[in-house]
């Protein structure tokens, strides 16, 4: 669908997102000139790491529990302020065209914005956790509940169950106890097998990271807590019938049951793929992080030339090598367009390429270590929801796919699987991994949901207020009065 | 389910479902509810079952409430602002004669 009318207002650089990457690339942008403008969904600037940074500068009892990591992005927010770049939060960008066309949705309505350049910095969200039970109310992911912490104080007041794998489970397991929350039992997923296969990975890891030494203080942290710490559990099921009342496992070969009212769930993070799939950018399937990523160079350039991808959502590598990315995609645009000579680019990029490079082997260790285990990818379980939204089970999409259903778009058709508001965000890759393993074929054969605008909902009412929307093309006889018919959309 | 770590220094009230809600200027409606106990805040399409937040970045689209007569409203990522009308959505959004704007 072309939804594109004219333009309302025209920018040099579009920046999507004020994440690490988006913060980072309109600092460099600044600097050298380029005229970014910053759109954000959020009402703050600093992505979900930094989220109510700003705020939080005067909220010494929260900073004090999000620790040093998320205090950092005080710095960058108050460079990103001081970049003299166009800042528009409360923004969301619905649709993205391949020259470089935004439809842009804001507190003001909704405009059209011609962009010469666009870097996506749309960073990450949690990967979906099907299991039987996870729609109930009180089930929320871990990163949710770490949102409620840093931007509203809230901490949970009743004991938690926190289960899952990587590095956030004990990130967030550490600050709920620091904020007083009780954690009823922390539940690792992580596959045994893991160990084994991450093992090779350590040595450099370990020689290249800090933050790997300093995770392993807090697990060790988390443990002498005396918190209930259960390894390899598997079959997670949550109870309950209108709100969680307790959560049962497998672990070390016995069956365990919990009663509680709040479960945290986690299985890493996924990059927000909709806006550079709308873009119709190529993605690659990752086997290692198991999500799809935009194909991109190491500057962020895709093969969809005004268009760069920038931070998690190119690709997990956490908030410092985002900043790396958002750095490395200003300088790129700006070389591009005639700001910087290709000399001075080369020696720009050379340091920060080479902290990449260290830093990613630590990604890599940790990729291994926490690979989701495949029940997590593909329920088992017939009853598990799979589509939160139009409520579609795994077991009808291994109905359909029985039936010769080849693919996720096919299954949308049949079952209506992606079809709701989230569009596919929650259930796309489990759709497809739900398929792909009933059919014995891989996530890249399989493919993905095809990402259409508007990839955010929007009302008619805001469409009709597009310039352009409504009227008729230059030199057409005028329309004959009568009921007026709503947009094509 | 959730407590504050200090109580609203700048309260703002707003009303769900006819109810008075004290949050903090700046939170979102989703951790205004949250906070307040509010155990679900719409029904799914199809099952009619109760939902509550679950993400909480504007990701999976079940804090959908109706604000100010307007479904669809991502409670997420929504500010709160005095006096606003927030409501449950029960089942898909309903199609109003002149409304929903």
């Amino acid at each position: 669908m072309n939804m594109k009318a004219s333009f309302d207002d025209s920018v040099e650089l579009a920046i999507i997102g004020a994440g690490p990457a988006g913060l980072a690339a309109a600092i460099t942008a600044g600097e050298l000139g380029v005229k970014a403008t910053v759109f954000d969904e959020g009402s703050g600037p600093g992505g979900q790491i930094y989220r109510a940074i700003e705020d939080t500068g005067n909220r010494p009892e929260r900073l004090a529990l999000l620790g040093e990591d998320y205090a950092k992005g005080g710095d960058q927010v108050q460079r990103f302020r001081a970049s003299g770049c166009r800042y528009l939060p409360g923004h969301g960008v619905f649709d993205i065209a391949p020259d470089g066309g935004l439809g842009v949705n804001g507190p003001d309505g909704a405009r059209w914005i011609a962009a010469r350049r666009v870097i996506i910095a749309p960073g990450a969200m949690e990967r979906p956790v099907p299991l039987p039970g996870w729609t109930l109310p009180g089930v929320m992911g871990a990163g949710a509940a770490q949102t409620l912490l840093k931007s509203s104080g809230l901490v949970p007041s009743t004991p938690v169950v926190l289960a899952g794998s990587g590095p956030l489970v004990v990130l967030i397991a550490r600050q709920l106890l620091a904020a007083g929350a009780r954690i009823a039992a922390v539940l690792d997923t992580t596959p045994r097998a893991n160990f084994m296969n991450a093992a090779p990975l350590l040595p450099s890891a370990y020689v290249a990271g800090n933050d790997l030494r300093k995770g392993l203080r807090w697990l060790r942290e988390v443990k002498r807590s005396g918190t209930a710490w259960h390894k390899g559990v598997s079959r997670i099921r949550i109870e309950g019938d209108e709100a969680v009342e307790a959560i049962s496992f497998s672990a070390g070969g016995r069956s365990q049951r919990i009663a509680c009212r709040l479960v945290l769930l986690h299985e890493g993070v996924i990059p927000n793929v909709q806006l550079s799939m709308a873009a119709g950018i190529e993605h690659d399937f990752d086997d290692t992080q198991w999500c799809w990523r935009p194909r991109a160079d190491a500057f962020g350039r895709t093969g969809v030339e005004p268009i760069l991808v920038a931070g998690d959502g190119a690709g997990i590598g956490g908030a410092d090598l985002a900043a790396d990315a958002g750095h490395l995609a200003a300088l790129a645009v700006a070389a591009d367009l005639g700001r910087l000579a290709a000399g001075d680019l080369e020696t720009r990029s050379r340091p920060i390429l080479a902290r990449m490079r260290a830093g990613r082997r630590v990604r890599r260790f940790l990729d291994c270590l926490y690979r989701p285990h495949q029940e997590v990818l593909a329920p088992p379980d017939d009853e598990t929801m799979v589509c939160r939204c139009e409520e579609v089970t795994a077991g009808e999409l291994r109905r359909v796919a029985a039936m010769g259903c080849p693919g996720p778009n096919q299954a949308k058709a049949f079952t209506r699987c992606g079809m709701g508001p989230c569009q596919g965000r929650m259930c796309g890759l489990t759709a497809a991994a739900v398929l792909a393993s009933a059919g014995g074929r891989s996530m890249a054969e399989v493919g993905h949901l095809r990402i259409r605008p508007p990839v955010k909902p929007i009302t008619v009412g805001e469409l009709a207020g597009l310039a352009g929307v409504g009227e008729p093309p230059a030199g057409a006889p005028p329309m004959p009065t009568g009921p007026k018919d709503e947009e094509d959309a | 389910m959730f407590q504050r770590l200090c109580e609203p220094r700048e309260p703002v009230s707003f009303d769900f479902e006819g109810e008075m809600v004290t949050a903090e200027a700046g939170d979102t409606v989703a951790a205004a509810l949250l906070a307040h106990g509010v155990g679900h805040n719409r029904r799914a399409v199809v099952s009619g079952d109760r939902r509550a937040p679950h993400c909480l970045i504007g990701a999976c689209f079940e804090c959908l409430v109706e604000i100010d007569g307007r479904p669809n409203r991502q409670a997420c990522l929504t500010t709160v602002r005095a006096g606003m009308r927030v409501r449950r959505q029960d089942g898909p959004a309903k199609v109003k004669n002149g409304g929903g704007e």
